[in-house]
């Protein structure tokens, strides 16, 4: 394997973690929009609290990874990227500081009034900023960013890969979320409230799918060089994640959350792993490969050891908060 | 804003249309933001010291501060993780001539200042969500971590600041950037003065802060143990650090004539190279020539040249085009040195006559003072910040690149500072009304703060 390819293997394993895990911090946020009135939602907002409160920060961590990995390791696809598509990357910017910071103010918060208000502001923030990243991912998989320079400002990314991509991106995180939530629900004894998100998390499912497969046929005139790798190379992870998303459905209908977040995970994971295999080697489809496009190679190996050190450091401290997260003392409270 | 009117002086007609508005931009991003992370880096050490008090001297009154300490650090740290994203975001947005041809040379801190982030948000998380359900001990311990992981954030941040004004680990060959060496750029010659001085700031600005929030509760009459002990602890370690600020200041400024000539011209507000150089209090530079200034003679040479005789380089020997703005410069550079040994001698004062046996916080003058403490500091901060970012202009790498080489052609940028402010301004009313309400609930006795959406009907009938 070449450096630029372990690198950019090291930034996708980033990719990857920021979307099940972000992914499903942010997901949370559908069911929190949809949860009702004030007393009729409390429950299930408690819950939204108590399973991202002491995760979404670690979870946040991943994007900046992924960012100073990026501008690191191949600067200049880093600088056209961000100046054509500044519109999405800023949108989705505006939804992480919003969501970010009216999570922390709604845990706080004095009165029910500003609870609603910053509750509010925190849904919506959620359920919207996947799209704008989902976008970004769109129109790099379509071959709409330029490697060096400018691309459009808006074709870049309103387009259909683009479009798709986004509402992709926020059913699986709604999905991830619901599954999660779900058990988390089981675990804490909350039975009726595990039934209404068991219910909305097939229901999210069944639309995601769908839209998955709807998307494949404007895909193929609008990214053909996407649509080979997936038809192609990627086959396999396409057909994985197909069957891991209908395995998640059956387990929530014979009602067996904890195991259906694994395959949901499984599931996600193929479909975010299948982009990267089907646009492989290119870092900007159809314009840069990952050689061409890598920096210094004395940066790339330097970068490497900050890999090893992450790998070494925060893999296993970020195993003990999930593993803390989901014990059994830090459920019931 | 007086940054904005200054730099309109630097407009020329061939300014590329996004350089003002990302300046301003990344100046109310990056003060705000500073702020915050001050709290990221000092404020796990403070509670460390109460927690362990508590846990240790079975203190319940030190507990109850670690504890409260603990949710508001969690709104902090909350804005703070946010707000330093919108950075990472802006390098490449704002400063594409900067990002696109040296990311691979000064983009290796911070991947270790993402490591240490992540160690931080890991161990926050265990820490917020760990009381009541984890082994005391160990919960105490989970502050380490993130207390290391504020060291070497703020070394690696500052690396990057360092590198700006000290470039290393790279080479210009016709304009392309080659032998890059990323380890050269990271450990460049300014580095660990720079961190030094950044990481006692932090301290200086949360001692402060905190401390004086229990001196305003003693101006209210609240004298309980509980407001001593919120006031001390913190002022311990304002007190330390406002102590050793002075003598890294001076060793991190001492080869600026050296390095950054107009930078140290600006500082000084050196028109001419006068030797010995004085030192110059306040006075405007208009039309060339210094206005309204309080001279000490030799004090400036000695101060900034170690030397009675040897002068500080004058503004008129640098061509005009490499001028930073000067009288920002000068007026920042000033703010900060003068609000530091402000600060310098109140702890020296407060300590002194505790010596003696008297104690200042029973007099309101000093209550008051402390009061102001904190906002003071967190103007040192920012103006040192505008010192060593201003007087580095017309370069963003001093020497290599100027800023308007740097800066991209959007002029679309005015949308987002606009966007910006109001997003910003917002987020600070939330976070101040959240935080007086916190304390207004704990002065009324309420120790857990529930959820507001808290489903026990019990809680519905405390709202």
């Amino acid at each position: 394997m070449t450096l630029p390819m372990l690198v950019v293997a090291a930034l996708f394993v980033g990719v990857l973690a920021y979307a099940l895990f972000g992914g499903a911090d942010f997901g949370s946020g559908f069911y929190d929009l949809t949860a009702g009135g004030a007393v009729k939602g409390a429950e299930l907002r408690t819950l939204v609290d108590h399973s991202i409160g002491p995760v979404w920060e670690a979870n946040h961590v991943w994007l900046i990874y992924v960012l100073v990995m990026w501008w690191t390791a191949f600067p200049e696809t880093f600088a056209s990227t961000m100046s054509t598509l500044i519109l999405p990357m800023l949108l989705a910017l505006l939804g992480i500081v919003l969501r970010g910071a009216s999570f922390a103010f709604r845990k706080y918060a004095g009165t029910l009034g500003q609870a609603r208000l910053f509750g509010a502001i925190f849904a919506v923030s959620s359920v919207v900023t996947p799209f704008f990243l989902g976008a970004v991912a769109g129109a790099i998989a379509s071959g709409r960013v330029p490697a060096t320079g400018r691309g459009d400002l808006w074709s870049s990314w309103l387009n259909p890969t683009s479009m798709f991509g986004g509402a992709i991106a926020v059913g699986t995180c709604a999905f991830l979320a619901g599954t999660f939530l779900t058990a988390d629900a089981v675990r804490s004894g909350a039975d009726r409230l595990a039934e209404a998100l068991r219910r909305r998390t097939l229901v999210v499912g069944v639309v995601t799918g769908a839209v998955v497969f709807a998307a494949l046929v404007p895909l193929t005139r609008d990214a053909p060089t996407l649509t080979d790798g997936l038809a192609g190379r990627a086959a396999p992870l396409v057909v994985l994640s197909a069957v891991a998303g209908v395995a998640t459905l059956v387990l929530l209908l014979r009602r067996r959350p904890a195991p259906a977040r694994v395959t949901a995970l499984a599931a996600v994971a193929a479909v975010v792993l299948g982009w990267g295999v089907a646009q492989y080697p290119y870092l900007l489809v159809d314009e840069i490969t990952i050689a061409d496009a890598a920096g210094a190679p004395a940066t790339l190996r330097a970068l490497l050891v900050a890999v090893v050190l992450a790998a070494v450091i925060v893999v296993p401290a970020l195993t003990y908060l999930f593993r803390l997260t989901q014990s059994e003392d830090w459920t019931h409270h | 804003m007086t940054v904005s009117a200054l730099t309109l002086q630097l407009l020329t007609a061939e300014d590329p249309a996004g350089l003002l508005p990302a300046r301003e931009q990344m100046a109310l991003s990056l003060g705000w933001h500073i702020v915050l992370a001050c709290f990221g880096v000092a404020f796990p050490a403070m509670i460390f010291v109460v927690h362990r008090r508590g846990i240790v001297r079975d203190d319940p009154v030190a507990l109850e501060l670690a504890k409260r300490w603990s949710k508001v650090s969690a709104v902090l740290f909350a804005i703070g993780a946010v707000s330093g994203t919108v950075l990472s975001f802006e390098m490449g947005l704002l400063w594409p001539g900067l990002m696109g041809p040296f990311g691979d040379v000064l983009g290796l801190p911070f991947a270790f200042e993402g490591l240490s982030f992540f160690v931080e948000a890991i161990f926050l998380g265990i820490y917020l969500y760990g009381w009541g359900r984890m082994p005391p001990r160990r919960h105490l311990l989970m502050l380490v971590p993130m207390a290391a992981a504020g060291v070497v954030g703020t070394f690696c941040v500052i690396s990057v600041n360092a590198w700006m004004n000290a470039p290393a680990g790279f080479t210009m060959v016709d304009g392309e950037v080659t032998n890059v060496d990323p380890w050269a750029a990271m450990f460049n010659d300014l580095v660990f003065m720079q961190f030094l001085h950044m990481w006692v700031a932090a301290f200086m600005v949360v001692g402060f802060a905190v401390s004086g929030v229990y001196a305003v509760g003693m101006l209210r009459g609240r004298r309980d143990p509980h407001h001593r002990l919120g006031f001390i602890v913190p002022f311990v370690f304002a007190t330390v650090a406002a102590l050793t600020q002075p003598f890294i200041g001076h060793l991190l400024g001492g080869n600026l004539g050296d390095r950054q000539p107009a930078k140290l011209a600006a500082f000084e507000l050196a028109e001419t190279t006068e030797s010995p150089s004085p030192l110059r209090l306040g006075g405007v530079l208009v039309d060339g020539e210094v206005k309204w200034a309080i001279d000490i003679p030799v004090l400036g040479s000695l101060i900034a040249q170690n030397s009675f005789t040897e002068p500080v380089q004058g503004l008129d020997t640098i061509p005009e085009e490499d001028h930073p703005p000067v009288n920002l410069t000068h007026w920042a550079f000033q703010t900060m040195i003068g609000i530091g040994t402000l600060l310098a001698g109140a702890v020296v004062l407060f300590w002194f006559m505790r010596w003696r046996g008297r104690d200042l916080l029973e007099r309101r003058w000093f209550l008051r003072f402390a009061a102001v403490s904190g906002p003071l500091a967190v103007v040192a901060l920012e103006a040192g910040w505008i010192a060593t970012e201003v007087g580095r202009q017309p370069w963003v790498v001093y020497g290599v690149l100027r800023t308007t080489e740097a800066a991209g052609s959007n002029s679309g940028l005015w949308w987002l500072l606009g966007a910006t402010v109001v997003v910003y301004a917002g987020m600070t009313t939330g976070a101040v009304v959240v935080l007086r309400s916190m304390a207004r609930r704990w002065r009324a006795g309420e120790s857990d703060l529930p959820s507001p959406y808290g489903p026990e009907p019990r809680e519905e009938v405390a709202r």
